[in-house]
């Protein structure tokens, strides 16, 4: 590089062109993933979520009858709007309805009597009236006559309209409204828990010596492994009303707000875990070596160092927890009893009812902590300092007996409530007939007979993850790259860290439906990856973009921004920055990045379910099924299955990292 | 030279032949049908068909559902084959079913085919709602086995009761359609209000509550009979009780998905879904099936059941859902928050 410089000297005018070349290549690449964000995600959404503002009612003036007298004779023709006016049967209120809605003909005549000899006509005044006899759909503006008899049988069908009913009809239920409070209620809770936790578990491994770190990274990656169904599995066998610790819980049940809880707490402490330890991992040891020098006590130097060095990573966390809590559906679906949340509400109006406009109207509705967490994290980062300038030095933790064993005992008790969630679930999947024979049997690992596709979707899982881990981690580093370091263009970068948001807030199951009503446009030009395995790599990328996304933004923000005004200064291009300095020094937050698609893509369900096709069966949709199917200990072994892949891989990405790690992060150690 | 030519090319052509005769249609079909069954099913159908290969998208009824609707403008089923028929009702009323009369329709019962001709489903096998009682958690609680749903409402019961939602079931909706039949409107509902009194969960799925009384969770679950006995084969302690008022029910149907490119295929399998061997196929897990006469009683289940059954009307229950969930989730969900 020095002989670079001297070969040539740059000119002022060159050095500005080449600037100009690298920020139009910067630029021209965040628009190609800005592109990707804005096809996988931003577009499917909005199919999706303007389905909130379509309203059905009944359109009285588009259906036109015809009554007969007993002797046959035919009247004068009359639209049901008219007879409505006359009679007031079905009141303005009544008109409005969902898209399942039927109003039955009969209620414009009151002295409708099916055994009278009276004949009725009925017919559209367009051609998009429709009405159902008994449940064959008719359209169109042809007469049709029926016997008084046959008459019972006609229901009107409502039409579409935009509008904003449907948002006046949710704040006007009382039950769905309380979702609001009840999942809010959870994710705070979990929320303030599960950052606790974590930072207290993050804080010991990077700034103690005590033993056994390694072994306490592996436990604390544990419920990443797993799907969130699994915690609320073992909680019941643990504490449900046969449980082995019942009596622990003082009569209060495992079913509702207590399960929801410490299960969310079980699977989002690894996503606070990874986030938080990033940002304690690169501190600068000068900074701790002025605190000690101008004779600050240690809880003076946590206070006005480590936290503030921390608090992007820590706000960040804050709200992945508090977003991943409240669009989880798997773990309430479970053990939420009947306690309503948000997430639950969409199974509810979307599964249950096929009622996708109300379902849409309750995804807007968990959107708004998303463009909360925006918002803020906006506001943090201006505030955010580089921790790592190029003149850093690496803090180097030193023994402490006393402080040391305190982080052991808190890592312990971490380490034992997960470890034990597993070890129950590897129970429950070996025991024959829980809780009345406990023999222990290996039947339920016959995948073959079950739900999901059997062993062909294990493999597939295996595929899927691959896949996501490779593109994923690419497409979220670059794009958190470009986004940091480029200068200038802000609205830009503004529009695309939204679109990096996003992803967490979206409750999988409305991507899915959202990827239906995209992709399965016949008129979309993408329209061929639908039902392939493509489909499925795109929306796990997208569905767990944001924790990638942190992850690699709390990393690339400790390198200070003077690297790249000196590369340039070198008349270095930028990628040679970015492949020779940027990634070595962030490898281990890509590493992390990659094995956290890895892993999130072998359990995730919500999203998939919709979208696997006969050669794309998937292990984690198995296991919902087989637990929905009733087949309980079958499901705990398919997700111990999913674990043990996980846990294989998450130690052969240990070893890369060791030895990638060794090769590249020499410059951390004095 | 010649001879050698003409000689490959009839090899070719022969090639050509065999491979078209060979040529297999692939129809995709969606399906609620339990994994264990749905590989027995495609084998013994291809068994007569060796030429249709059948791709299954087998999920949960209520997944299913919200699939095909959210592909209505561009279907990708060919064939729904195993749905209940309530789903299937909705549907129909979408026109997103092809109505098709297959080759023996009239030998099945007549409440197994839809009304209109040509009737737009036909149905596979029927199956009915009951309650799942755990004998040994209630003899631990000093309980009597409930013998009708209006024991249900017995004080006795509060809190060892759980049924499915029926906002998030369709098992759940075909109990509160049933006990609206049964019992008038108006009796039907003050019996809600006192059954609700006794519930301890609404679950969001149907095979749930049984699932629950045959792991202890709770004692008393209502359910269906078919998943009652497969907790009992497994060896669990309860009792498949068939309430004494009658049930209500719900089939497994199939059919053509409208707009299909593979109608001659799809004809053919739902001509083989209604013939005296599937129906025997069919008869393996299920109870009650299409075809009268077929059906042997299946272990573990109370021989009464098909004279159990009410004289479910679908029509009805399809055109009168909104309301009633909209009534149910008023009345009840709103109250179900725990006293926490």
């Amino acid at each position: 590089m020095a002989m670079a410089i001297d070969a040539a000297l740059p000119t002022g005018r060159k050095l500005k062109l080449s600037l100009d070349r690298d920020e139009i290549t910067k630029r021209g690449l965040m628009v190609v993933i800005a592109l990707y964000l804005v096809v996988a995600l931003a577009a499917p959404l909005y199919v999706m979520l303007s389905k909130s503002f379509s309203t059905y009612s009944f359109d009285l003036a588009k259906f036109e009858f015809q009554v007969s007298d007993k002797d046959g004779n035919w009247g004068e023709p009359i639209t049901a709007d008219a007879l409505n006016q006359q009679l007031s049967v079905v009141p303005p209120a009544k008109l409005g309805t969902n898209s399942d809605g039927r109003l039955q003909a009969t209620a414009f005549f009151p002295d409708f009597s099916f055994r009278s000899p009276v004949k009725y006509k009925i017919r559209g005044t367009s051609d998009d009236a429709s009405f159902l006899v008994g449940l064959q759909l008719h359209s169109g503006t042809e007469w049709q006559e029926f016997g008084s008899n046959e008459f019972r049988r006609v229901m009107l069908r409502p039409s579409r309209a935009i509008g904003l009913e449907n948002y006046t009809t949710y704040f006007s239920t009382p039950t769905l409204f309380r979702s609001i409070e009840n999942s809010v209620f959870i994710a705070i809770i979990s929320t303030v828990v599960t950052v606790g936790l974590a930072f207290g578990f993050a804080y010991a491994l990077n700034r103690s010596c005590m033993r056994f770190k390694d072994a306490f990274k592996l436990v604390a990656m544990v419920p990443i492994l797993v799907p969130s169904l699994l915690p609320g599995i073992a909680l019941i066998y643990l504490f449900g009303n046969q449980g082995l610790f019942k009596d622990v819980l003082m009569g209060v049940p495992i079913y509702g707000p207590l399960g929801i809880v410490v299960g969310s707490v079980f699977f989002a402490f690894p996503h606070a875990m990874i986030i938080i330890s990033t940002a304690l991992a690169i501190s600068d040891q000068r900074h701790y070596e002025a605190a000690a020098s101008l004779r600050a006590s240690s809880w003076r130097t946590f206070w006005t160092v480590t936290i503030p060095g921390a608090r992007y990573g820590l706000i960040s966390a804050a709200f992945v927890v508090f977003t991943l809590v409240i669009t989880d559906f798997g773990l309430p679906k479970v053990i939420g009893g009947q306690f309503n949340v948000l997430a639950v509400d969409i199974y509810k109006q979307v599964i249950g009812q096929q009622n996708f406009e109300m379902g849409a109207v309750v995804s807007v509705i968990l959107l708004v902590p998303a463009i909360a967490a925006f918002v803020v994290d906006r506001m943090v980062q201006k505030k955010q300092v580089a921790l790592l300038s190029a003149r850093s030095v690496p803090y180097q933790p030193k023994p402490n007996r006393r402080f040391d064993a305190l982080c052991l005992a808190w890592c312990s008790l971490i380490a034992i409530f997960i470890l034990g969630i597993m070890a129950t679930s590897q129970f429950a999947a070996l025991v024959k007939l829980w809780p009345y024979d406990l023999s222990v049997s290996l039947k339920h690992y016959a995948f073959d007979r079950m739900d999901g596709g059997g062993w062909g979707s294990y493999y597939n899982s295996i595929r899927l993850a691959a896949l996501t881990a490779v593109f994923g981690t690419i497409i979220v580093f670059v794009g958190a790259y470009m986004v940091e370091k480029t200068e200038g263009f802000r609205s830009g970068r503004s529009a695309f860290q939204f679109l990096a948001m996003l992803p967490m807030a979206v409750p999988g199951m409305v991507l899915g439906l959202a990827y239906i009503f995209f992709f399965n446009d016949p008129t979309n030009p993408l329209h061929a990856i639908y039902g392939t395995m493509t489909i499925l790599v795109v929306c796990t990328i997208t569905h767990f973009y944001t924790v990638g996304h942190l992850t690699a933004l709390t990393a690339l923000k400790q390198i200070d921004q003077e690297f790249e005004p000196v590369a340039a200064s070198l008349k270095q291009p930028f990628y040679k920055l970015f492949a020779r300095v940027t990634v070595p020094v962030c490898l281990p937050a890509i590493l992390e990045i990659s094995i956290y698609l890895f892993v999130n893509a072998m359990t995730t369900v919500s999203a998939v379910v919709f979208l696997y096709s006969k050669d794309t069966a998937l292990a984690s949709v198995a296991v919902l099924n087989m637990d929905d199917a009733g087949d309980v200990a079958p499901a705990a072994a398919m997700a111990m299955m999913i674990f043990y892949t996980n846990a294989a891989a998450r130690l052969i990405h240990l070893f890369i990292s060791k030895v990638l790690v060794a090769r590249t992060q020499a410059w951390r150690l004095r | 030279m010649n001879h050698k030519k003409s000689f490959a090319l009839a090899a070719f052509a022969t090639i050509l032949i065999s491979s078209a005769a060979w040529a297999e249609t692939e129809l995709t079909v969606y399906t609620a049908i339990e994994a264990e069954d749905l590989k027995r099913y495609a084998e013994t159908f291809n068994q007569d068909h060796p030429d249709i290969k059948l791709n299954f998208i087998r999920d949960s009824t209520g997944v299913v559902t919200a699939k095909l609707f959210a592909e209505k403008d561009n279907p990708q089923a060919d064939v729904i084959w195993g749905l209940a028929a309530t789903s299937l009702l909705v549907l129909k009323a979408e026109g997103m079913l092809e109505p098709y009369a297959p080759k023996g329709v009239e030998l099945l019962k007549p409440e197994y085919v839809d009304k209109d001709t040509p009737p737009a489903w036909v149905g596979m096998d029927g199956w009915a709602a009951s309650i799942c009682y755990n004998t040994v958690e209630g003899q631990k609680l000093g309980l009597t086995a409930p013998k009708s749903w209006k024991d249900l409402t017995k004080p006795e019961y509060k809190g060892h009761v759980v049924m499915p939602n029926p906002a998030s079931s369709g098992t759940g909706y075909l109990d509160v359609s049933s006990w609206i039949q049964l019992f008038g409107e108006k009796e039907g509902w003050s019996y809600m209000d006192g059954l609700h009194e006794n519930i301890a969960a609404y679950t969001h799925s149907g095979s749930k509550p049984c699932k629950m009384a045959a792991a202890g969770e709770t004692v008393i679950g209502i359910s269906f009979e078919f998943r009652a006995a497969k907790s009992k084969a497994e060896g669990a302690p309860i009792d498949i009780i068939i309430p004494e008022e009658g049930i209500g029910w719900d089939m497994e149907a199939s059919a053509i998905v409208a707009g299909t490119a593979k109608e001659e295929a799809a004809k053919t399998l739902i001509d083989w879904s209604v013939s005296k061997k599937a129906n025997e196929m069919y008869n393996v897990g299920w109870a009650i099936v299409a075809m009268p006469g077929v059906a042997k009683p299946v272990p573990h289940l109370p021989a009464n059941i098909e004279e159990k059954m009410i004289k479910n009307d679908f029509e009805w229950a399809a055109n009168n859902r909104n309301a009633i969930l909209a009534e149910w989730s008023k009345r009840y969900d709103s109250k179900s928050e725990p006293k926490s």
